[in-house]
């Protein structure tokens, strides 16, 4: 898969939707079928965790194994179809300046805190906290069995041929972006990644703005 | 490597099972025992969901087992992580030498646009069954489901990336006879499915039968090749002991 980065022709000022999201906060927002959402990173380098269900049956969601493997690679990227976990597209990458998003990294939590960094980091704020507090604001049934595994969105996790996980400084900037059309009814569920024990965001956490237009 | 410490040995055995090609299995190992699975033909594949016995919303995480080790695929000395920070098993011994855990499990239309139908009105057992229903019938048994199924290993499988993220299936990875041996550190619930991996490049329906023989497992000494595999292990061994700390 090239990195071509492929920029978008449309207009922010003909966005129906705008909201900065700051650092550390969660985002939780329904996305119709035809509507194109787009992740602003402002500063650069800022890792943002999302996931998405669909929106009639949030039992269907958005599956990183079946994405990767269908497409034959583990980098997303412009023309990447976002799949079920029932194998259906839910949303594709019509816009990407950034290149390159990550699906194996996952989202980092006070407990994997612990292991990664040293037992006294439980109590930096993370991820699964802000997917947790806002899945219990949002009365449809969600709970930490809905946490799979999700995109991170402006986050570089190479593989590299003999098998080794690492991770690379960003190769986002201020101003990049993602562009995904929803092909179904979604909800995406956000982190502002607020991580300050690694590169992920250039240990200096930013907001991201998010975007929508109508179809 | 102190791998001798957990050996194999005929008068520790628990139980031993057979599980069939395609087939699905569940059970619970306990934290203390030894779980080897052998790839009885060679070419199998069989994807594993572990789930915590006491708290199941606590289970094996994809995410956190690859970071915590620097690692995409799992191998002796590996151990695999719950998203709370825990070691729900350590892989004590592995003759195969990779287990890929990216590439999830293949669903019905995989398997029907691949190998045809086969129901099991015309082929009674010898039905087609695929990974993601095969586990979805099994979680079920224990009140669980489709929300549960979060990402798969696959044992006796490998895929590598290439330094464009492009992936390969690498055919041949297991013989006949390859086992890998899974000393649980925690009460978990096992799920299996012995379907093929969703990248096989066969071009017949053709699932192979792995066996299981769990046995009373070694004490986890200071020196164990696992913990000591990595600061991130050592550390998650200790969240783990403070599960099961009791008078």
């Amino acid at each position: 898969m090239s990195q071509t980065l492929i920029e978008s022709k449309l207009d922010q000022a003909a966005a129906t939707f705008r909201q900065v999201v700051p650092a550390g906060e969660p985002f939780l927002h329904r996305i119709e079928r035809g509507q194109v959402f787009r992740i602003l990173d402002l500063e650069g380098n800022q890792a943002v965790d999302t996931l998405f269900y669909s929106a009639g049956d949030t039992e269907e969601r958005y599956d990183a194994n079946n994405t990767i493997r269908e497409q034959g690679n583990i980098y997303l990227t412009t023309g990447t179809r976002l799949l079920s976990n029932e194998g259906n597209p839910m949303l594709t990458i019509v816009a990407d300046t950034c290149g390159r998003h990550d699906t194996l990294g996952g989202a980092c939590s006070a407990e994997s805190n612990t292991v990664r960094y040293a037992l006294d980091k439980r109590h930096m704020h993370a991820c699964r906290d802000s997917f947790l507090m806002a899945l219990a604001d949002y009365d449809h049934g969600l709970s930490k069995r809905d946490l799979s595994s999700n995109i991170n969105f402006f986050m570089n996790v190479p593989v590299t041929p003999e098998g080794k996980l690492t991770f690379e400084d960003g190769v986002s900037a201020a101003g990049r972006y993602v562009e995904l059309r929803a092909e179904m009814d979604v909800l995406v569920l956000i982190s502002n990644c607020p991580q300050l024990n690694n590169p992920c965001n250039g240990y200096n956490p930013t907001p991201v703005e998010v975007l929508i237009w109508n179809a | 490597m102190t791998e001798a410490a957990n050996n194999f040995r005929p008068e520790l055995v628990l139980w031993q099972e057979n599980v069939p090609a395609g087939a699905h299995w569940s059970g619970v190992l306990r934290r203390g025992v030894t779980l080897r699975i052998t790839d009885v033909n060679g070419g199998a594949n069989a994807a594993m969901l572990l789930y915590n016995w006491e708290n199941p919303v606590e289970r094996y995480n994809m995410a956190d087992t690859l970071k915590g080790q620097h690692t995409a695929f799992l191998t002796a000395g590996n151990v695999c992580y719950s998203d709370m920070g825990r070691v729900m098993c350590s892989v004590t011994q592995d003759t195969c030498g990779w287990h890929d855990t990216i590439c999830g499990v293949s669903n019905a239309a995989d398997v029907r646009a691949r190998y045809g139908e086969a129901d099991y009105q015309a082929y009674q057992n010898d039905y087609y069954r695929n990974g993601f229903d095969s586990l979805v019938n099994e979680l079920g048994k224990y009140g669980l489901g489709k929300r549960d199924l979060v990402s798969t290993l696959n044992l006796f499988s490998k895929v590598t990336v290439d330094d464009n993220g492009g992936m390969q299936y690498v055919p041949g990875n297991s013989d006949a006879g390859a086992f890998v041996d899974l000393r649980f550190e925690m009460d978990t619930l096992v799920v299996l499915s012995t379907c093929q991996h969703p990248l096989d490049p066969a071009e017949a329906y053709q699932p192979r039968p792995v066996d299981l023989v769990a046995w009373k497992s070694a004490p986890v000494g200071k020196d164990d090749l696992c913990r000591r595999h990595c600061p991130e292990n050592e550390r998650a061994f200790i969240n783990t002991e403070r599960l099961y700390a009791s008078l």
